[in-house]
C-alpha cells in the first residue's frame, strides 16, 4: 500500500444541485489538498451526502466542475473514477465472504490470484481483522463490518477515499477507538480523504481541515482550532461548541459593549451587526485582584447546574444578556461556588475576546 | 425451596400454557389438512394397491412400467413443465427486473396488471387463448391480412398452444417471488459495486443476479411443481395431442372407471413432486416461496 505517492487533490467549483425547490448544493467551491483529511460537517439536510455523492459520481449535479488532479471528472461514470468509498450502512455484499468482499475490486481489475490473496490479507491485517477472511458477513459485529468496508475501499489503493458517517452506527466507546484508528490509517496510507459527519467532536478530533456546510453552502473552511477560536460567522460559532452572544458596537478600530471599550487581540470583521462570542469554558469567575488584560463583566447568577466533571453557571448582565460559564470541579469547589442571586465578576481574557459578524456570511 | 427457584415452576407452566394457546390457533388449519389431505391421500394409496379383482395387487404400478404409453405421458409432463418454467424465466425475470427498478408507485401499478389475470377464471382465460389462436382466430386473421404469413398457422391443439397458455397462467407465480427478492436488494450494493470499479453489466452479474437467485429459484420451483399436475390448459389447448399425467388420471376415471389406475398415477405424481421439493429444499429454504427476499 503505497498510496502516499499517488494522492490526488480535489477541486470542486460552483457545483449546484437542486431537488425541486431545495438547493441541496448551492454553488459549492472547495479545494481538498493532496493527502489531506477533510471533513464535511453540518446539520442534517445540509447537503453533505449530496456533495459526497457528487464526488463519487452517484449524483449528477446541475452544473459545476470537479477535478481530480488535473482531470475533469464531472461526467465520468462512478466505476471509472477510482475513488474508494465507505458507505454509511457499509453495503457489504451479503453473498460473499469477508475475503470475497475485500477481493471484489481486485477481481474486477484482473489482479492475479496469488497477488490478490496477498493484498486481501494485508488489507485485513491493516484493519486488524487478519484471519477473518472466511467469515460470512452476517457473522460480524458492527465495528468489524465497518472495518471490512474500509479494507474493501482501500485494497485497490484508490487515491481518494470518501466516507459517509462511517461511525454513526457504532456505540460511543467503539466510535472513539475507530476515530483514532481511522486517523492512524490515514497517516499510513496518506490518500486524500473526504469524511462526512454531523458530530462536531468527531470532526475536531480527526480532521486536518473542516468545511462547515449549511443549506448547501460552505460556511467556513478552516483548521479545527481556527474554526473553534475564530469562527467566520454566527452560524459556525453556534454550530461548533457552545457560546453566548453579546451585541457590540463598532468604536474606532475596536468595539464596545454597553458603553465600555473591549480589550481584544483579534481584528474586527466588516459589517454593522457585530457580536461578541463568549465560550463558556473561556470565562473565569474572578475573585480578589482584577487582572488588567481581561474584560470584566458584572453579572448576577441566575442558575447553577452540576454536570459531573464540570459545572455550568448562567449569569445575567445588567443590560439583559445572559452568559454561560463552565468550569472544572475539583477539591470540592462546587460547594464554594456563588449561588443563585449572588453578584459575580466574570473575566474574559483579551485573547479569548472574539467579535464576529451577525448573519451567515 | 431456595430463593433462586422462586416462581420457577409457575413461570414454566405459563410458558407451556402459552405454547398450547398458540397451538390452539393452528388447530382449525390442522383439522382441515387432516380432513382434506391426509384422509384422501391415504385413501388414494389404499385404492392404488387394489387390483381389478378387489384384492391387494401391484398391477396398477406394473402397468405403468410395462406400457410405453405411460412412459410417454410422464415424459410429456416433464417436457411441458420444464419448457413452461424455462419460458417463464426468460420472460418473467427481465420483466420483474424492469418493475423492480420503477418508482414504487409505478411498480405497484405494474404488479396489479401482472396479477390481473388472477381475477378471471382459469377456464375463461384458456378458452380466450383458443379463440385467439385457432385457425380462424384473431391472430391468424390479422397476421394474414397484414401479410405476415399466408396460410393460417397451427397454434392450438398442439404443444405450442399448450405452452402459450401455460406460460401465460404461470407467469405471475414466477414474477412475484423474483420481484420480491429484487426489491429487497439494497440499492447501495450496486452503488458499492460500481464504486469499486464494476461496470453496470459487471455489477449486475456479480451482485444483483446472485442476490436475486433465491427468488428466481423459489419462483421456478413453484411454477414447475404447479405445471406437473396441471389439467385445464393442456386439456383445452393441447387438443388431445399433449397428454399429461393429470389428463390420464381423468380419462382413467371418466372413460374406464378404473380408480386403481388413476390412484396409482396420482401417487406417483405426488411422490415425484415430494422428491423434487425435497431436493430443492436442500438448496434453498422453502419459506422463500412464500415471501421472496432473503
Ligand atoms: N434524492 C433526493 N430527492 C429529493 N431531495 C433530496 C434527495 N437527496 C437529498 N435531497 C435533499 O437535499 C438536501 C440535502 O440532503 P443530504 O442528504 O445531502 O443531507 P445531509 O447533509 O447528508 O444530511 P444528513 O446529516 O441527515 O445525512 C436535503 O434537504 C434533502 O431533503
Ligand atoms: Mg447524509
Amino acid at each position: 500500500m503505497t498510496a502516499k505517492t499517488g494522492a490526488l487533490p480535489i477541486t470542486v467549483r460552483d457545483v449546484t444541485k437542486t431537488y425541486g425547490s431545495v438547493h441541496a448544493l448551492d454553488g459549492v467551491s472547495l479545494n481538498v489538498k493532496s493527502g489531506e483529511f477533510l471533513t464535511l460537517l453540518g446539520p442534517s439536510g445540509s447537503g453533505k451526502t449530496t456533495l459526497l455523492m457528487v464526488l463519487a459520481g452517484f449524483t449528477r449535479p446541475d452544473c459545476g466542475s470537479l477535478k481530480f488532479g488535473e482531470d475533469e471528472m464531472i461526467r465520468t461514470p462512478p466505476h471509472l473514477r477510482g475513488v474508494g468509498m465507505v458507505f454509511q450502512n457499509y453495503a457489504l455484499f451479503p453473498h460473499m465472504t469477508v475475503a470475497g468482499n475485500v477481493g471484489y475490486p481486485l477481481k474486477l481489475r484482473n489482479v492475479p490470484k496469488a497477488e490478490a490473496r496477498d493484498r486481501i490479507d494485508r488489507a485485513l491485517e491493516l484493519v486488524q481483522l487478519g484471519g477473518y477472511g472466511d467469515r460470512g458477513i452476517d457473522q460480524l459485529s458492527g465495528g468489524q463490518k465497518q472495518r471490512v468496508a474500509l479494507a474493501r475501499s482501500i485494497v485497490f489503493e484508490p487515491r481518494i477515499l470518501l466516507m459517509d458517517e462511517p461511525l454513526s452506527a457504532l456505540d460511543k466507546k467503539l466510535r472513539d477507538r475507530m476515530q483514532i484508528e481511522l486517523r492512524h490509517l490515514h497517516e499510513q496510507l496518506g490518500m486524500t480523504t473526504v469524511y462526512v459527519t454531523h458530530d462536531q467532536r468527531e470532526a475536531l478530533t480527526m480532521s486536518d481541515r473542516i468545511a462547515v456546510v449549511n443549506r448547501g453552502r460552505i460556511m467556513q473552511l478552516a483548521e479545527p482550532q481556527q474554526l473553534y477560536d475564530r469562527p467566520a460567522n454566527k452560524f459556525v460559532a453556534d454550530f461548533i461548541g457552545d457560546s453566548s452572544f453579546l451585541p457590540v458596537a463598532r468604536e474606532g478600530a475596536g468595539v464596545s459593549f454597553a458603553g465600555a471599550t473591549l480589550l481584544m487581540d483579534g481584528a474586527v470583521p466588516e459589517g454593522n451587526d457585530l457580536l461578541l462570542m463568549v465560550r463558556p469554558e473561556r470565562v473565569r469567575l474572578l475573585t480578589g485582584d482584577l487582572p488588567g488584560d481581561t474584560n470584566i463583566f458584572d453579572a448576577k447568577v441566575t442558575e447553577l447546574v452540576y454536570q459531573g466533571e464540570s459545572y455550568l453557571l448562567y449569569a445575567r448582565l445588567p443590560e439583559g444578556s445572559e452568559i454561560a460559564v463552565r468550569g472544572a470541579i475539583r477539591e470540592g469547589t462546587f460547594g464554594k461556588l456563588p449561588q443563585v442571586g449572588d453578584a459575580v465578576k466574570l473575566g474574559l481574557h483579551k485573547a479569548d475576546t472574539v467579535v464576529i459578524a451577525d448573519g451567515e456570511r | 425451596m431456595s430463593v433462586t427457584d422462586l416462581h420457577a415452576a409457575g413461570l414454566r407452566r405459563d410458558e407451556r400454557l402459552e405454547r398450547w394457546k398458540l397451538f390452539g390457533l393452528a388447530s382449525p388449519a390442522i383439522l382441515l389438512v387432516l380432513v382434506v389431505l391426509v384422509i384422501p391421500v391415504g385413501w388414494l394409496f389404499y385404492v392404488s394397491f387394489v387390483g381389478a379383482d378387489g384384492n391387494f395387487s401391484l398391477e396398477n404400478y406394473e402397468r405403468m412400467v410395462s406400457r410405453k404409453s405411460y412412459l410417454r405421458i410422464f415424459v410429456t409432463t416433464f417436457q411441458v413443465s420444464i419448457l413452461t418454467t424455462a419460458l417463464c424465466i426468460v420472460i418473467g425475470y427481465p420483466l420483474a427486473y424492469f418493475i423492480s427498478q420503477l418508482p414504487t408507485r409505478w411498480a405497484n401499478l405494474c404488479l396489479v396488471t401482472v396479477l390481473l389475470p388472477f381475477w378471471t377464471s382459469l377456464l375463461v382465460r384458456t378458452y380466450a387463448w383458443l379463440v385467439l389462436l385457432q385457425k380462424q382466430g384473431l391472430v391468424n386473421q390479422w397476421a394474414i391480412s397484414l401479410g405476415l404469413w399466408d396460410e393460417p398457422l397451427k397454434f392450438v391443439h398442439n404443444m405450442t398452444g399448450t405452452l402459450i397458455g401455460m406460460v401465460h397462467i404461470m407467469l405471475p407465480f414466477l414474477i412475484l417471488p423474483v420481484y420480491g427478492a429484487m426489491r429487497a436488494i439494497d440499492k447501495d450494493y450496486l452503488k458499492a459495486a460500481s464504486n469499486l470499479g464494476a461496470s453496470p453489466r459487471r455489477a449486475f452479474w456479480t451482485v444483483f443476479f446472485p442476490l436475486s437467485t433465491p427468488g428466481l429459484f423459489a419462483g421456478s420451483l413453484m411454477v414447475f411443481v404447479l405445471c406437473l399436475g396441471f389439467f385445464v390448459t393442456p386439456a383445452v389447448l393441447g387438443g388431445g395431442r399433449v397428454i399429461m399425467v393429470s389428463m390420464k388420471i381423468v380419462s382413467n376415471i371418466e372413460l374406464f372407471v378404473n380408480w386403481g389406475a388413476a390412484s396409482s398415477l396420482g401417487v406417483v405424481l405426488l411422490v415425484l413432486t415430494v422428491i423434487i421439493l425435497w431436493i430443492a429444499s436442500r438448496f434453498t429454504r422453502l419459506e422463500q416461496m412464500a415471501g421472496g427476499g432473503h
